[in-house]
């Protein structure tokens, strides 16, 4: 029997190969769960957790509630927007008033990197990070490595890129990570204002060139372009970064052979992507969104199975 | 003397015939009826019973494996984890008999938990339930099987250990003692 080496999923960095192996072997059941025409399980019918979101977010909020309902848990939601947060409530005041409740999981997205961290040295809860600032989003890369192991079969070898926005991106770091583990090529491919110094370090190779990166690689994931983290000025115009690294059909066109394309989400039509390649036989968007709710469906259920119930 | 041979290679032959007997006799041609093999173990008897009935002139069988996992009600009671395996059920449920096959009955909870996930692919019209050892005195709960091998007594702490090989002649059961 296995089980994970962590209580905590704060970031794919602190995971062996092991637990993804087993994370990915348990959603493939979970996947198989939600195609049911009933698409529960009562598992976590006597567990509590609480969505902390102290951040924007629909899709990983969503897949994240979609995925503790599917294993019968009760959810409690809280957004910072309406909160006491407003008023000054510290992170870890905050996350004790909602532990006093009986909550036994703690799912936050903060825009602090290490958030999720501190907070598991801090409370008596298991935590699972929904993104970190620009540290980690580590459910993210389980999907996507989940959905390119679905389609390319073991990733061992297989040569993976990630273009766009490198330098704000959780989901790069933890895609660079989870990759590695299970043995594939990565390829960063971005303008070099968006590309974070010294990141050849973690075993990456880094490119600026768009077409010598596709024809290179597998499959490629697209990442947006983070206007909303950027406080200067890190290229010259939106029009400009999609004509050098923007992805469209003729440019796939060009290529010797097929690849895969991903994007976590939400798109920049027309910027990162066009909708014709994000709508095309070569997008796996869709299965990465449906593969979330089994993946989140896994982790929950991994960590919960280590909540034993004291039987005196 | 340990392990005790509970069945032998020829007695399990007789047992495999006479269950296909007993089903044939109240299924007919099994056009309504879907056999429900139960991980991990009881799909390994489900491969053999079908090849017994498909010798016996039965063709139209319909089978599934089922994994009730994440249906069991001892999640989080066990310091071991409980790993999911495969379920492949491609076949409907709804309105079908369904007869749920394992190869040892204990106390009872893996055929509670394979009731209630056979109800997420639908709502059988009947269920019954096949095994090839009823582990008598030691039920949980109040489920008795509608088909059986054979019955044996057996202390708590005892093991049923039923070996399925590609050659008949190899399969066996056996019981191991607690303390032999």
């Amino acid at each position: 029997m296995k089980t994970l080496s962590v209580d905590h999923l704060l970031g794919i960095k602190y995971l062996t190969a092991e637990d993804i192996h087993l994370i990915f072997e348990t959603a493939t059941q979970f996947k198989e769960v939600i195609n049911r025409p009933i698409k529960k399980v009562p598992s976590l019918r006597d567990i509590t957790i609480a969505n902390l979101f102290f951040e924007n977010s629909t899709r990983t909020k969503l897949s994240f509630e979609l995925a503790q309902k599917r294993l019968s848990a009760d959810v409690i939601n809280f957004s910072a927007g309406q909160s006491s947060v407003q008023k000054g409530e510290t992170l870890v005041d905050t996350v004790n008033n909602i532990l006093a409740m009986k909550v036994d999981m703690i799912v936050m997205r903060h825009p602090y990197p290490g958030a999720a961290h501190f907070l598991s040295q801090q409370v008596n809860a298991c935590i699972i990070n929904a993104g970190d600032g620009t540290h980690e989003h580590p459910t993210q890369a389980l999907l996507d490595a989940f959905s390119l192991k679905e389609k390319l079969g073991e990733l061992e070898g297989k040569r993976i890129a990630i273009i766009g926005d490198i330098l704000h991106s959780r989901v790069a770091l933890s895609n660079i990570y989870a990759l590695k583990m299970l043995g594939a090529e990565v390829r960063l491919c971005a303008p070099k204002s968006l590309l974070p110094k010294h990141i050849e370090s973690l075993g990456v190779m880094v490119s600026t060139d768009l077409m010598s990166t596709l024809n290179w690689c597998d499959a490629a994931n697209m990442l947006r372009v983070q206007n909303e983290r950027m406080e200067l000025n890190y290229f010259p115009s939106i029009r400009e970064y999609s004509q050098y690294y923007g992805l469209t059909l003729e440019r796939l066109k060009q290529l010797r052979k097929e690849i895969l394309i991903l994007h976590p989400g939400p798109i920049n039509r027309g910027v990162e992507i066009t909708s014709a390649v994000a709508d095309s036989p070569h997008s796996i968007i869709l299965d990465q969104v449906e593969n979330g709710v089994a993946i989140r469906m896994a982790v929950i259920y991994l960590l919960a199975s280590k909540l034993i119930i004291p039987t005196t | 003397m340990n392990p005790k041979v509970l069945l032998d290679d020829k007695k399990i032959e007789i047992i495999l015939h006479r269950l296909s007997c007993q089903l044939i006799e109240r299924h007919g041609d099994f056009s309504n009826t879907v056999l429900v093999g139960l991980q991990p173990r009881g799909t390994l008897f489900l491969e053999r019973l079908k090849s017994m009935l498909v010798s016996m002139k039965v063709t139209n069988v319909k089978t599934g494996k089922l994994d009730t996992t994440f249906f069991r009600d001892d999640f989080r009671r066990k310091e071991e984890p409980l790993n999911a395996r495969s379920t492949e059920m491609n076949v409907a449920v709804e309105g079908r008999d369904v007869i749920l096959i394992d190869d040892v009955l204990f106390t009872g909870r893996s055929i509670r938990s394979a009731l209630t996930a056979i109800d997420t692919y639908g709502r059988p019209k009947s269920i019954e339930l096949l095994v090839l050892i009823d582990r008598r005195f030691s039920r949980h709960l109040p489920i008795q099987p509608d088909y059986l091998g054979v019955q044996i007594d057996a202390l708590q702490g005892d093991k049923v250990r039923v070996v399925w090989d590609d050659n008949p002649r190899n399969n066996i059961v056996y019981l191991e003692k607690q303390n032999a």
